[in-house]
Parts: structure tokens; sequence; C-alpha cells
């Protein structure tokens, strides 16, 4: 049948009986061919297997040097809005009609993990479309979610290639998964597995079973301490806009802008930034669960404040210009470590909405009062400065 | 690690649960225990609202209003007007 214009305004689309007869490509089978012209650069693929069900790229469950490298870019820096890898099936050493298939998000460092994780098994690997997100953020937005992961197992077909219906998923992508409606739309079961991927051996030796130290999320040093380099990289953009108002703030003389003596103040100023950067996203996550109070714009304020009187004692630098300098700098940076002490919740695996909320209530006003009163005392500082007062 | 939150976040229907374990296998911090084929949130001042428990429970025992504790994205809520939303998606590179 051909497709022809329908001048009928109550049938204005006529009946589709062929795809080649509406001009869209016609469905056509994926070969290995395919597969390896399409995969065959990528750092992680090992070949294709060919499947009863069709080809399947294999994956390497060894991480390259190059691929560690790249999870360092990934840490710190927009790279990892980047670090993707195409959503569809994926297998792991000659998995079977009977082998167990995981499911993860499409960011590529939540994937090594679990292939790394998968070493000298056979399985398969569902990577469902995050937008190249990682698991748990995925699905706290939805994305590692319901509707995709049902949308995922139909476009891959995946019932073809195993006689089961179980799905493992990382128990972090729970927020976003209602497994009673998977099972009813799909069939699938699924079982959560532990929140680590390295785990994974062990899950499976205990007969598919997570106990409790594998179901627990914890935040070490050294957890916290991988996240510092993202937390510097988003305040990095705001620095150079700081330091020109601070040398800007320095050079200001009654007769005009003059930069010759922009130096004295400016350099307390910028000094002041740096420590107080230190303080918020460096010693606060670091030393997290010892800085006193559990609200985190309070734990910021008070490294901020310590930093600033520890370097005040030691070098005399901010009350070297004026009591009103020495005071606008003490208020002003210690609320700003303490905000960016509050951005940290964000990277926490602890803090709770409801709990953010409210610190954003309390603190913010002082955050403004602060910005005011300090402002002021800048005013102040810079007219005794002048001679004037 | 603990943090705080408004206690009428998370509610619990003991009536409902049916104590298939399910919550205690999603939640992350460990907030629940089965106890006589119930289950029980022993340590309700450590979750976290991700909702995981909520989403997964088949018998409506449990609701939470879940969201993700993080300043950026409550403080982008407020400016736009908005629900808290974080530019994870975003070409910006920013996120929780």
């Amino acid at each position: 049948m051909k497709f022809e214009p329908v001048q009928n305004k109550l049938k204005p689309f006529s009946p589709l009986t062929c795809a080649a007869d509406c001009g869209c490509s016609p469905v056509k089978s994926i070969t290995s061919a395919d597969i390896t012209s399409e995969f065959k650069n990528e750092t992680w693929f090992t070949g294709v297997i060919d499947s009863p069900a069709g080809p399947v790229p294999q994956v390497s469950t060894e991480i390259k040097l190059s691929e560690r490298m790249a999870h360092i870019r990934s840490r710190a820096s927009s790279f990892r809005m980047k670090f993707s890898l195409k959503p569809g099936l994926y297998a792991v050493g000659s998995p079977a009609s009977t082998s167990d298939i995981f499911v993860t998000a499409n960011y590529r460092l939540s994937f090594d993990h679990l292939r790394k994780a998968l070493k000298g098994m056979n399985a398969w690997i569902l990577v469902l479309d995050t937008a190249g997100i990682n698991v748990w953020c995925a699905a706290g937005k939805g994305t590692f979610g319901t509707d995709e992961l049902i949308r995922r197992i139909k476009l891959t077909g995946i019932e073809k290639y195993v006689e089961h219906k179980r799905l493992i998923l990382p128990q972090l992508g729970a927020p976003g998964v209602n497994s009673g409606e998977v099972r009813e739309k799909t069939g699938f079961r699924i079982s959560y597995g532990p929140v680590r991927a390295e785990d994974i051996t062990q899950y499976i030796e205990k007969g598919y079973e997570a106990d409790e130290e594998m179901r627990l999320v914890k935040f070490t040093m050294k957890d916290r301490a991988v996240l510092i380099p993202m937390e510097i990289n988003m305040i990095k953009e705001k620095f150079l806009y700081f330091i020109s108002a601070a040398l800007l703030y320095s050079a200001l003389q009654p007769e005009g802008i003059i930069f010759k003596d922009a130096l004295t103040s400016g350099y307390s100023l910028i000094t002041a930034c740096i420590i107080t950067v230190a303080a918020g996203a460096v010693f606060t996550p670091l030393l997290l669960p010892f800085i006193p109070f559990r609200s985190f714009a309070i734990k910021g304020g008070i490294s901020g404040a310590a930093a600033l009187l520890v370097t005040e004692y030691s070098t005399g630098l901010f009350s070297l210009i004026s009591i009103y300098f020495y005071s606008a700098v003490l208020i002003l940076f210690t609320l700003i470590s303490s905000y960016i002490a509050l951005q940290f919740t964000g990277a926490t695996t602890y803090t709770s909405l409801s709990g953010v909320k409210r610190e954003i209530k309390y603190s913010l006003p002082v955050y403004i009062a602060g910005f005011f009163v300090s402002s002021i005392l800048f005013i102040i500082s810079k007219i005794s400065e002048w001679g004037y007062l | 690690m603990k943090y705080f939150r408004d206690s009428d976040t998370f509610q619990f229907n003991s009536e409902k649960c049916t104590g298939c374990g399910r919550c205690v296998e999603v939640c992350p911090h460990n907030v629940f225990k089965l106890e006589n084929r119930k289950a029980v949130p022993v340590n309700s001042d450590r979750c976290m609202e991700c909702g995981a428990c909520a989403k997964n429970c088949e018998f409506g025992a449990l609701t939470v209003k879940s969201g993700v504790g993080c300043a950026a994205a409550v403080i982008t809520g407020l400016l736009r007007g908005t629900e808290p939303t974080c530019d994870c998606s975003g070409p910006s590179g920013k996120c929780c």
C-alpha cells in the first residue's frame, strides 16, 4: 500500500502498513559488525558476544590506567558531565540465559565500578539512561527510576536473552524505583544488591543477601576527601570576581582609584578569602564529625572563624589596617565559610531535605544581616583610612 | 554522623505492615528493624528522607516527604519559586 495524502478531514491520517511507506528507516537488526564499529574505540570494549537473542557488546573487567586518570578528572571538573556511555545491554564474560542481570546508571564511574566488581563472572549489565548521572543522585531525581527501567527492559528486549525474571539493582537506586510496579508491568522481580559494587561477590556468596554492613551508607574521611576538589572547583569561578572586588576596594582613594596602594588591604582580603575557602571547603568536610554541632552552617562558621583568628594572632594581618577592617573581615568571612560548608550538604550521604530547609531558614537572615554590617564596617574603615574619622 | 530533620516528614503505619522486610533492605541508614514480623523504625532520627522505603513499600505502610538534602537545590528552588531542584542534568557541571 502506498501512502497517499488523505483529503478527508475526518480521517486526516491514512493507516500505515509498512514502515517503508512513511519514509522512516526500515527496522534493521543489529549485527556484530555494527557493534564492533560503534564501540571499537571504547576502552572497555573487548568484543561481541553472539547470544541466541542477538549480539551484545562485551566489556572488560579491568580498569586501565587511562580510565583511572579519567576517574580522577571526573572527580575534579565538569568533565564528569561528559563521562557517560550508551544505555543498553552489555555482557561480562560469556553470560548464558541463566546469568544474573545487574542494572546501573550510564555514568562511567558507576559502570566502571560495577564491571570491575564482576571480574571472573558471567553476567549481563543493563545500563539505564540517567543522563550520565550516578545511581544515587539519579534515583533522587527519578531518572534512575521506574519508568526508565521499564522502558529499557522493553527496548533491549532483555527477556529474550534470559530465561529467568530477576534483576539486581544497586540499593541506592531504590529511591527512584517502585519494584512492585516494575514486576506488574514487566514480570521482572527486583532484588536490591549492596550499596557498594565491590561487595557484590560477597552478596552472591551469601545467597543474594546483603547484610547490614553492605546495606549501610558510610561517609568516611576518604569518602569526604574525594569530594573536596569538586567543592573547590565550584568556588573557583567566583574567586576571580572576588579578587577584582578586593583590589578595587583597596585601591579606592579620595583622589580616585589608585592601584599603587591597592596591595596593602587587598593582600589581607585575598589572604582572608583563601583561608575561608580552605576552612569551608577543605577543613569542614575533612573534620566533619569532629567539629561541634550538627548544623553545617554552624560547623562552617566555627572552622572559618577559627582559621581567621589563628591567622590574625600569628600575623596581625587584619588588625594592622584598622579595628573596623578586622571586624568586617571576621564577620564577612566567617559567614562565607559557613555558606560554603552549607553547600556541602548536597555532597553528603546523610543530610535530609527538611533539615537543610531549616538550616537555610535560620542562616539566610544571618547571612544578609552580616553582609550589611560588614559592608558598613568596610566603609567606615575606608573613611578612617582617609583620615576623615 | 547525625543530622536533624522535621519529625512530620516520615510516617509509618504499623497496621498496614506485613513484615516483608523491603524497607529494611533499601534503607541506607538502617532505620528499620524487623521485630515480631513487623518493621519497626528504631533509628528514625537517622532518616535522610531519600524515600526509598516509601517507594518500595507495596502495602502503603510508609510515607516520606522525600527530597535531596542539598542546600544549593533548596536555594535554587527558593530563587525560582519552585520545589528544590539541582542542576545535575544541566550543562553547567554543578551537581549535588
